[in-house]
């Protein structure tokens, strides 16, 4: 496809690989942002071609990962309601909560239904007008939109069945947290460039002056991945931190200010629990005042559960390790044993941006140890 | 929910307000998508999709200047080699 294609163009690649390595003279520590850029990272054999050179950190850029415990379990609850049908992103059916997941409440007579876009729950709450239609809404800036979208849909047409579970995430706070944790190894930062698409870079200039880190704006696929590589690991031998674009063709400084005013009108910057991080002052985004007649948490008071707690197998997880990059997904104990991503421990397996399914999936066993299993 | 994907708008469905769709074009699969962030986009404009909502127009120009630095940087690479 186009635009795509032409970004995974496997001369082009080499290039830039090439370069990085005569570039490098000593390995340098990058963090990746997004869970999606770590899939096609991994996918395409990246931080193996780099070793010797670049270290790749893969960061918490996973929104289905650092939905906590908390809202996967009032999700739960709604679930279990009668006349109730909760409605999410596909990978959020297989995340483990303190009873389960929510593929365990379908199981046990729920309504749950996984869909494309939050848009497809507005269509659904008018055609079952009898159903309380529940969107379970996670995502960085990039699904924002979406959903902001879709309350402005529901409130024009009268659509009253419907409300969200709001667990959108805002990726600068995380990336502030991590740059000041004391342990942090990170000598430069590969933004999230759909984020960008969305909500612009302009004040990642404040992070690159305070923790004089370069940040590069970065693409998703294999020659963006590489160029933004190439683009940190020149600046970081020159001994400079600046911000730079090298997702020109979509991500612009401003970015995209109709969809920023759209999300703006709907929601409003809040604290927010990140699983593995901890609550991150402004982290979150949650509805505003005029919106909070669509909020699932104001709408249905929250009730008791009243299942077992399922034995935490989640206590052997260490994602919360792993999604600041203390822990390689191939170094935890349970990866590819007891945890994988059909009986997972924790979300880093389950979500099709997480790093420890990317690792399952593209490259379960370094390369000199055992031929890799590829099941993509 | 990251992984965005480029398609080309085929057709305006409905050009306004918070119902704006259009008809867009992956690959040979085409899908209604909403359009509310994107007011100018027009016909074989690239948009970026995610979750059913396209997020901004692709700069048709910046990618080819772009690709065609890669492409003259790897054949500059290429000639040394050769050479």
């Amino acid at each position: 496809m186009r635009y795509l294609d032409e970004f995974r163009d496997p001369r082009l690649a080499a290039d830039r690989l090439s370069r990085i390595r005569r570039t490098a003279t000593r390995v340098w520590t990058l963090m990746e942002v997004c869970g999606g850029q770590t899939h096609s990272l991994v996918r395409h054999g990246i931080p193996e071609a780099l070793a010797g050179c670049v270290e790749l950190i893969h960061g918490p850029g996973c929104p289905v990962c650092v939905t906590s415990e908390a809202l996967v379990d009032r999700a739960q609850a709604l679930a279990r309601q009668p006349e109730t049908l909760l409605t999410t992103f596909g990978d959020m059916l297989r995340v483990p909560g303190t009873y389960g997941t929510l593929l365990d409440a379908r199981r046990d007579g729920g309504n749950v239904q996984s869909v494309a876009s939050p848009l497809d729950a507005v269509e659904l709450a008018q055609r079952n007008p009898h159903f309380q239609v529940v969107f379970f809404a996670v995502g960085f800036e990039t699904t924002v939109p979406a959903s902001a979208l879709a309350v402005l849909q529901a409130s024009e047409r009268r659509i009253e069945n419907f409300s969200l579970l709001v667990a959108h995430v805002r990726v600068q706070p995380a990336m502030e947290l991590l740059l000041q944790q004391a342990d942090c190894r990170v000598q430069g930062l590969l933004a999230a460039g759909h984020v960008c698409t969305v909500v612009g870079y302009e004040t990642y200039n404040s992070l690159v002056s305070a923790y004089g880190v370069p940040i590069v704006v970065t693409g998703f696929e294999p020659v963006d991945l590489l160029e933004g590589i190439l683009a940190c690991v020149v600046q970081l031998e020159t001994h400079s931190a600046r911000l730079e674009n090298c997702y020109a063709r979509t991500a612009k400084l401003q970015g995209n200010p109709v969809a920023q005013q759209l999300i703006a009108s709907v929601f409003e910057p809040c604290d927010r629990a990140w699983r593995g991080l901890g609550t991150i002052p402004a982290g979150g985004w949650k509805l505003r005042a005029p919106w909070r007649s669509f909020d699932a948490e104001r709408r249905f008071p929250q009730a008791p559960v009243g299942l077992p707690i399922v034995e935490a197998l989640s206590h052997r997880c260490r994602a919360s390790d792993v999604l600041v990059g203390r822990l390689a997904p191939r170094d935890c104990p349970e990866f590819g044993g007891s945890c994988r991503p059909d009986s997972p421990l924790g979300a880093p397996m389950v979500s099709s941006e997480g790093a420890c399914a990317a690792y399952y999936h593209h490259a379960p066993s370094p390369p000199h140890r055992a031929p890799s299993q590829d099941e993509s | 929910m990251c992984l965005g994907i480029p398609g080309r708008v085929v057709r305006w469905l409905e050009p306004v307000g918070v119902g704006a769709s259009a008809e867009v074009a992956f690959g040979g699969v085409s899908k209604v998508c909403h359009m509310a962030c994107v007011p100018d986009a027009r016909v074989d404009d690239y948009v970026l999709v995610h979750a059913g909502v396209a997020i901004c127009r692709i700069d048709q120009v910046e990618a080819e200047r772009i690709l065609n630095d890669l492409r003259a940087l790897a054949e500059m690479a290429d000639d040394e080699i050769l050479g």
